[in-house]
């Protein structure tokens, strides 16, 4: 029955968008973290979505085929800024400090849309529920 | 008791396609973030030809295949309004307005399907 599949798929939706919200809280919190080296520096972690389409699914006939899954997490790859803190006890030989390449703006941006993908999602299963139980009281005319 | 094979008629399988419909939305909906995803909808007209159509099924290897034509499973990739940069074609907007009228016609059918059940109960009561 199709109406199933609705949840399943509302389902992948909610995983990935809450892990896009997870990502958004990690980044966020270590927007203002400093490390001593540019490899040690806090970098943007931002999730990939991809398409659960029907040839990569490990058995016919999942509830979710049609969802999106999150492929893998990258690192921003924007540059790390580094500024010369030579009281940090963080800093290197030289004074210097590298702040995390996080963008607090877009980050805020990037929640906000996560959100709204997210109630979009709620919204499906509710209209969903709500005409299964329809569906249920055909009988009781 | 044909009465009952033909009692819900075209509703039926409307309901299906329907039904069909609402997943197919969904997945635009779920999709709507996924980079380089296609935006598809279901043309419900063929769809339901699909749905009433009986291919011929070749149950011996002596049987001649190739009296049917290919079947069409109803589904267009949608065109959008505007072109985004990672590729998406799914357009929240729209996949919201027509997901909210793919409700309205799943009710509509359902409350087709109730007044039959209804109609068949009254005649078998034979009030």
């Amino acid at each position: 029955m199709q109406l199933d599949n609705v949840f399943g798929i509302a389902g992948t939706a909610l995983n990935a968008q809450a892990i896009r919200m997870n990502t958004t809280a990690s980044n966020l919190a270590n927007a203002n973290s400093v490390a001593g080296s540019e490899e040690e520096a806090y970098r943007g972690r931002r999730p990939l979505f991809k398409a659960l389409m029907q040839e990569e699914m490990t058995h016919a006939g999942a509830q979710f085929v049609g969802g999106v899954k999150v492929d893998r997490i990258v690192n921003d790859p924007a540059p790390i800024r580094k500024t010369w803190e030579p009281g940090n006890p963080l800093a290197d030989k030289e004074g210097y400090v590298f702040h995390s390449n996080v963008n607090e703006m877009s980050e805020m941006v990037d929640m906000m849309a996560a959100s709204r993908s997210y109630q979009n999602n709620v919204e499906v299963v509710n209209t969903a529920r709500q005409l299964m139980m329809r569906t249920l009281e055909i009988t009781k005319s | 008791m044909d009465v009952f094979n033909s009692a819900f008629g075209i509703h039926e399988r409307a309901l299906g396609v329907r039904s069909q419909r609402m997943e197919v939305l969904a997945r635009n909906i779920a999709n709507a973030d996924t980079p380089n995803y296609k935006a598809q909808d279901v043309d419900f007209k063929a769809m339901l030809k699909e749905a009433k159509t009986e291919y011929l099924t070749a149950t011996n290897e002596k049987h001649y295949a190739g009296l049917t034509e290919a079947p069409d499973n109803g589904m267009r990739f949608r065109t959008p309004f505007n072109s985004s940069f990672d590729g998406n074609t799914v357009e929240m907007n729209v996949e919201q307005a027509q997901y909210g009228k793919a409700a309205g016609d799943y009710q509509a059918t359902l409350q087709f399907l109730q007044n039959r059940i209804g109609g068949l109960r009254k005649a078998m009561r034979g009030e």
